[in-house]
């Protein structure tokens, strides 16, 4: 089991090492973004809009915007990065020439796309505290839920990724489920906006609804009984995605 | 009769040396070659791999069989690769070699047969028989993202192996293989003879009791190509276990102790290099300039021989004799050599000079 860990391990650790290597380019497009969304949306956009459910808006997409930048960058790290030292680097093939297995690369793989959430995260609270938009020190929790969210994203891009034919197909799930997500998942206006059909539907098959919903309650210091389903939500379909991922995977891969 | 120019074709039908039917259907008339190369295809005796010499063996393969789909890839081979030898693997592309590298690797499970590295069965030991081999891949598969040094590091780390360990290993690994002075540049900034190096330094990080390399020199240069050779040789020399595929068949001549050819999946022969030049193309080749009258001197002294584009090619133990009777029915009139026969011989009468893709 330890033996298994420090494999699992070894896989995670190469790709935080490349990581660091190229830190400038990593650290700052996470910090930047979110920055435009508040700026532009929250205090441009938002001097429209005097409050809502009685939230001023830059403190109510505040979470959100954390949310999606945890999506984005487990989601994009287990897919075009992971397709590209899959497929074009071969480094899976190396790595399993080793005693390490192919169930522990994609393991490795899916637990480092979540701790490219939690760094996202880590880097945006200090804005968000900054603009006074994220409450303390609850917000501190956003940065150990970033990793259970950003398991979830990374499970669900390694299924795709698993079976991609090419780089430019992953252009499908990015188009058709990311971006719908980023605007529909009570981001940017609350779900009860939707009519409860639709509203439904986000909430069954959108991930980041249950993602930012428990943000948003962290952020407003406003956690109760409710977000422990979208917890366990969270929970079964991480588990889910996750084992789907590494099974689709050995099928792809070990022929 | 019209020829294309890459067919092969041999005049006498008793000498037809057709032996890829060797293993499936006898050839209609037995000759001496083709009766030998079916003695010599380890399918012989299955017995023998059972129950002899299995002490010893690291790898021993028993009726080994890869399929994809309906297609056989390796089609039941079997072989045995002793302690301390370097065994080849050659054969035209698609012959089915990095296939048998990869079941040996553990990274592709075989269909059928059986298939044990160190004594352990792939199937079932597929950890511990990986952490005792290093593996030269065909394509070259280094981390991009890491320096020469750090790529050993990251490497040794797959394996467990203790970071001061790892450190000292690669610092020596890099001077063995001359690329101390490349030890903090990035990979794609070294040459492909360097890649290459930098490849077997990494197979060697483990400290491998078995090395597979599969195709060590492609596409190098003549000097990078003699220090990998030096390389190899000297890691046998301190009794390592070296199995390599080529394509390359002076490079087999030079490094391998014993060898196979493959082809469509199967095994053809079995033998120590210099073994099979003698059995399957005898000690000289003479090449004949290709004309009616050549042909027809060669049948009418009962001299079988092959059709190479426009060259006979005759396969002999007693050329001086031969050649002294074609010099003294046309001198001057077709351009005749002699030269010792070579393994390319063997291949190419064994695999045919069609082109594979």
């Amino acid at each position: 089991m330890i033996e298994c860990i420090q494999r699992v391990g070894s896989v995670w650790q190469r790709n935080l090492e490349a990581f660091l290597r190229t830190y400038r380019v990593n650290f700052i497009p996470p910090f930047i973004e979110p920055l435009l969304y508040l700026l532009a949306l929250g205090f441009g956009l938002g001097t429209y809009i005097e409050a809502v459910d009685g939230v001023p808006y830059p403190v109510f997409i505040a979470p959100a915007l954390v949310s999606i930048s945890v999506m984005n960058s487990a989601f994009y790290e287990c897919t075009y990065s992971s397709f590209v030292r899959m497929y074009y680097q071969k480094t899976f093939d190396a790595i399993i020439a080793t005693p390490v297995s192919i169930d522990e690369v994609i393991a490795g793989e899916m637990i480092w796309g979540a701790t490219r959430g939690v760094i996202y995260a880590g880097l945006m609270l200090p804005v968000l505290i900054l603009f006074g938009v994220a409450a303390m020190p609850s917000s501190l929790l956003l940065i150990p839920f970033a990793f259970i969210a950003g398991l979830l994203f990374a499970g669900i891009a390694m299924c795709f990724t698993a079976i991609t034919p090419s780089i430019e197909t992953l252009n499908y799930p990015s188009f058709l489920f990311i971006t719908p997500m980023f605007l529909f998942s009570g981001t940017f206006f609350p779900l009860e906006l939707l009519p409860d059909a639709v509203r439904c539907a986000a909430l069954a098959a959108l991930p980041l609804t249950h993602v930012v919903e428990i943000n948003r309650a962290i952020t407003l210091e406003a956690v109760s009984a409710a977000n422990l389903l979208n917890l366990a939500w969270i929970a079964v379909a991480t588990a889910i995605f996750c084992s789907l991922a590494i099974r689709l995977m050995r099928r792809r891969l070990v022929v | 009769m019209g020829m294309h120019p890459l067919s092969w074709q041999t005049r006498d039908p008793d000498q037809i040396l057709y032996l890829p039917a060797v293993q499936s259907a006898a050839p209609r008339t037995p000759h001496r070659e083709a009766r030998r190369a079916k003695e010599c295809c380890i399918q012989k005796n299955p017995s023998l791999i059972l129950e002899g010499e299995r002490i010893g063996d690291i790898i021993a393969a028993h009726d080994l069989e890869k399929r994809f789909g309906d297609v056989a890839a390796v089609d039941r081979v079997s072989f045995r690769v002793r302690e301390g030898e370097v065994f080849g693997f050659l054969g035209p592309n698609g012959a089915g070699k990095t296939t048998t590298m990869k079941m040996i690797q553990c990274i592709s499970p075989k269909s059928g047969g059986s298939l044990e590295v160190f004594g352990m069965d792939v199937d079932t030991h597929p950890r511990e028989i990986k952490s005792r081999i290093g593996v030269v891949p065909q394509e070259n598969n280094l981390d991009p993202d890491f320096t020469a040094y750090r790529n050993l590091l990251v490497y040794a780390r797959y394996f467990g192996i203790p970071k001061s360990v790892a450190e000292e290993r690669a610092e020596r690994l890099l001077g063995f293989m001359r690329l101390e002075e490349k030890r903090d540049v990035l990979i794609e900034k070294l040459s492909g003879g360097m890649k290459r190096r930098l490849i077997v330094a990494r197979a060697l990080v483990n400290e491998p009791e078995l090395l597979i390399l599969d195709e060590p020199t492609i596409g190098l240069d003549p000097q990078a190509r003699h220090l990998i050779w030096e390389t190899l040789r000297g890691l046998r020399a301190e009794g390592n276990t070296l199995v390599l595929t080529t394509h390359y068949l002076d490079e087999a001549e030079r490094l391998c102790d014993r060898l196979v050819i493959m082809d469509h999946g199967r095994i053809l022969i079995e033998g120590a290099p210099a073994e099979i030049v003698h059995e399957y193309a005898g000690n000289e080749v003479i090449e004949i300039e290709r004309t009616e009258k050549t042909a027809a001197l060669l049948d009418k002294l009962g001299v079988a021989y092959d059709v190479a584009g426009d060259m006979l090619q005759v396969f002999t133990d007693r050329a001086d004799e031969i050649v002294g009777e074609l010099l003294d029915l046309c001198r001057h009139e077709a351009a005749i050599t002699v030269r010792p026969a070579t393994l390319e011989d063997v291949f190419l009468r064994l695999t045919g000079r069609k082109l594979r893709e």
